[in-house]
């Protein structure tokens, strides 16, 4: 039939329309010599002026990441990553780390206005309402380039900095936190991550604050054959809130990028922290060349009672996405939910999900996952919901669904369940569903193209997950789906 | 306005229309009649674009353009509508958003403005009064839950939403009461104009009662066998296709 080779053409086509962020940044950077070893752990440390106890600390880590074996039960499959093949560290030589705007140099800065991020105060406050307002954190390669509203957000008594600067500032906090939620020794990539992160935001809620703007931070790999090892940490002291935003994007390139993240979140009694990540590094093209490998640990403690974690996640870029942001609901009354949507085309993989691990009683979580697969991608959500012997009365819910759009893709659920104690109640819902010609075909007869009608049908899928965006990203994300899936029918 | 020449149309090598030639004239309402499995939905997704069959020859022409080289979206925008024999659901999608998004993209192929949401608002209120369809329905993801009725009612929103000039009618009656069969048929009554034609597909006087049809066209084995005057459907009523059933076996 013409229309399965029109899509087939069309799906050729997607990565050269479709990813809209794959330019490059002329800036001279200065790298670590490439490959991993001692030294360079020992010259990343001294980059960021870093006490002796981080030094050994990511030492540890290392010697430690020598003895593990890299994962091999996600349904994912991919050359062998040479890990003396990379760079460990790349950070514009300019000014590693500017006080000010005016030190950036402003290739970068133009960077970040090619990417809609604002990094001027001044112009975001023209005309936005104050509770529209965001901080950002800006992270190119390996360092923060700018960090806005730090003052304002200081008033408040909220830390909002790149980790590097947490540490010489405030080591005690960052000491007393890191590796508390993912341990050194938590997984290969965590490991890895714990020996040679970079940069990252570092975030502390004072007890009673809520945060008065959301906060987010952009993260960019621009350099070639460079990882990037972002870390993260966010604290919410007792009775605190805060949302928090997470965006990447990465140029186009044939070969192959390791983005290695871990993020751990804190929230202590009645504190609640909700992370949402818009995920859209370069998937790789349509016959699998090049794209971020996403291989990342992220983890929230809901640590004292009656706390509240919310992972929210669109994930449309990344060649292979690994990824499982999970809560430990540790605090009686605590509560964890986990809403995604994740969509994959062309040759892209993805193995993502959560795990929701009942301590206290009387805990609750939710999960909704949305997994929608074109081209010839492959989807699989994975998940575990347990409860310790001591989580009396904990509730799960979970509702996972699959959407076909074509022949050539898959969908896989695999969901785990675990319960020690005879009062928790677990209810799991799982559908697969295509995308079906007569409905294509109704749309159509009522006056939609077939990527209105795509667009329209997908939307209806994901909207219980859309929902639980901030407003401006749920409009940015609706878009970022759309053009995720343009030519994948035909 | 519609003219269909020697139409012949197989599906998976079975072959269902079978040279059937078709004039409709604008201000028409052209009635089909014929037994199950005759072809006349068949006839009215080939009208509409749908993929599936191969189109082994004749021609379709729509105000002298050729309808058979247009995608389904495209012969929408220049004025074809079906109400569906079995309308389909689109979940998640609120009635009123699939709306919105249908008469937008009809009017972008059209080049014409978007309709602005107060505008749009007012339109699909005044509509829905007519055809008595309460509000929350819209809110509702499209056909998902909705009775075959309401489903039935649904199409017809559309069609007076979307202002089609060719509107085809598969079985829009079946599965309507007695009282939403008259508020249906008035409202495709309110859309009749000499600018406008209809195809209504039925097995039943009973819709031509309400929708006076000034053609009757009788399909059989996959053609039009016999055409006539309103006349033709009451004795259709009364004999039944036998008549047809013998004139095929001879
Ligand atoms: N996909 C298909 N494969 C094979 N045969 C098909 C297919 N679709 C339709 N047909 C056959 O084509 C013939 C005409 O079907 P069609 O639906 O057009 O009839 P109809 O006149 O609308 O009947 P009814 O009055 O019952 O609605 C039937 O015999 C039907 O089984
Ligand atoms: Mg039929």
């Amino acid at each position: 039939m013409p229309a399965v080779q029109e899509t087939i053409d069309q799906v050729r086509l997607i990565d050269v329309d479709q990813y809209k962020y794959g330019f490059e940044t002329e800036v001279e950077m200065e790298k670590a010599p490439k490959g991993l070893s001692e030294d360079v752990i020992r010259f990343i440390s001294g980059k960021k002026g870093e006490p002796e106890w981080m030094l050994q600390w990511r030492l540890d880590a290392y010697k430690r990441w020598l003895t593990m074996n890299e994962p091999n039960w996600a349904r994912v499959s991919y050359d062998k990553i040479d890990y003396n093949d990379i760079y460990y560290y790349a950070a514009p030589k300019m000014n590693p780390s500017p006080k000010s705007l005016d030190e950036v140099d402003p290739e970068i800065l133009k960077t970040y206005e090619k990417l809609g991020i604002p990094l001027r105060e001044q112009e975001i406050l023209a005309g936005v309402e104050p509770q529209n307002r965001v901080a950002v954190d800006a992270v190119f390669d390996s360092v923060s380039v700018a960090t806005t509203f730090k003052e304002e957000l200081a008033k408040a008594g909220v830390i909002f900095m790149p980790i590097s600067e947490a540490i010489r500032e405030y080591p005690d906090l960052v000491r007393q936190y890191l590796g508390t939620v993912v341990p050194v020794t938590d997984n290969f990539f965590a490991t890895l991550n714990s020996a040679v992160f970079t940069d990252g935001s570092f975030v502390y809620i004072p007890p009673g604050v809520r945060c008065p703007m959301e906060l987010s931070t952009y993260f960019r790999i621009n350099e070639k054959n460079t990882g990037q090892f972002e870390r993260t940490l966010i604290i919410a002291d007792k009775g605190s809130y805060v949302s928090y935003l997470e965006g990447c994007t990465a140029p186009k390139r044939d070969e192959n990028q390791l983005h290695a993240a871990v993020v751990e979140l804190i929230a202590l009694d009645d504190a609640e922290i909700k992370y949402s990540t818009v995920q859209n590094w370069y998937p790789g093209d349509a016959e699998g060349r090049g794209g971020i490998y996403n291989f990342v640990t992220k983890r929230g403690d809901c640590r004292g009672k009656n706390s509240v974690i919310t992972w929210t996640q669109v994930e449309t870029g990344s060649a292979i996405t690994w990824k499982y942001p999970s809560c430990i609901l540790r605090g009686d009354n605590s509560r964890g939910e986990f809403y995604s949507i994740a969509v994959s085309n062309g040759k892209q993989q993805v193995d993502s999900g959560t795990k929701m691990i009942h301590l206290g009683k009387n805990t609750t979580s939710r999960i909704i996952s949305k997994g929608i697969a074109a081209g010839k991608s492959e989807n699989t959500y994975r998940g575990l919901v347990s409860a310790h012997r001591k989580a009396t009365g904990a509730r799960n819910f979970t509702n996972c669904d699959s959407l076909l759009i074509g022949n050539q893709c898959g969908a896989h659920t695999v969901p785990y369940i675990e319960s020690k104690n005879a009062t928790a109640v677990f209810e799991h819902e799982a559908t697969t569903s295509k995308i079906s010609e007569d409905q294509m075909f109704y749309c159509q007869q009522r006056g939609l193209s077939d990527e209105e009608a795509t667009a329209l049908i997908v939307n209806g899928f994901v909207k219980d997950v859309l929902q639980q965006l901030p407003m401006e990203f749920a409009v940015e994300a609706q878009k970022l789906i759309s053009i995720s899936l343009e030519g994948s029918v035909g | 306005m519609l003219e269909i020449k020697n139409l012949v149309v197989q599906i998976e090598d079975k072959r269902i229309l079978n040279g059937l030639n078709l004039t409709v004239n604008k201000g028409e309402v052209a009635a089909i009649m014929g037994p199950n499995g005759s072809g006349k939905s068949t006839l009215s997704y080939v009208i509409a674009g749908k993929e599936d069959y191969e189109i082994l020859d004749g021609e379709i022409l729509l105000d002298g353009e050729n309808l058979l080289e247009m995608e389904p979206d495209q012969r929408a925008a220049a004025g074809v509508f079906l109400a569906f024999q079995y309308p389909l659901e689109i979940p998640g999608v609120a009635s009123m958003t699939f709306l919105k998004a249908a008469i937008n993209a009809q009017r972008k192929a059209r080049g014409e403005d978007e309709l602005t949401t107060p505008d749009f608002i007012k339109r699909v209120n005044a509509a829905a009064t007519q055809l008595e369809i309460p509000k929350d329905m819209l809110k509702r993801a499209l056909n998902v839950g909705f009775s075959g009725g309401e489903k039935k009612r649904m199409e017809i929103l559309q069609m007076a939403l979307l202002q089609p000039s060719f509107c085809i009618l598969d079985e829009t009656d079946s599965g309507l009461d007695i009282d939403a069969l008259r508020i249906v048929s008035e409202g495709v009554n309110a859309l009749r104009s000499p600018d406008r034609a209809f195809l209504v597909i039925t097995h039943y006087q009973r819709l031509l009662n309400h929708i006076v049809p000034d053609t009757v066209h009788v399909m059989h084995g996959g053609r039009i066998v016999r055409s006539g005057g309103k006349e033709l459907a009451l004795e259709l009523e009364a004999n039944g296709y036998a008549d047809y059933r013998e004139s095929e076996a001879a």
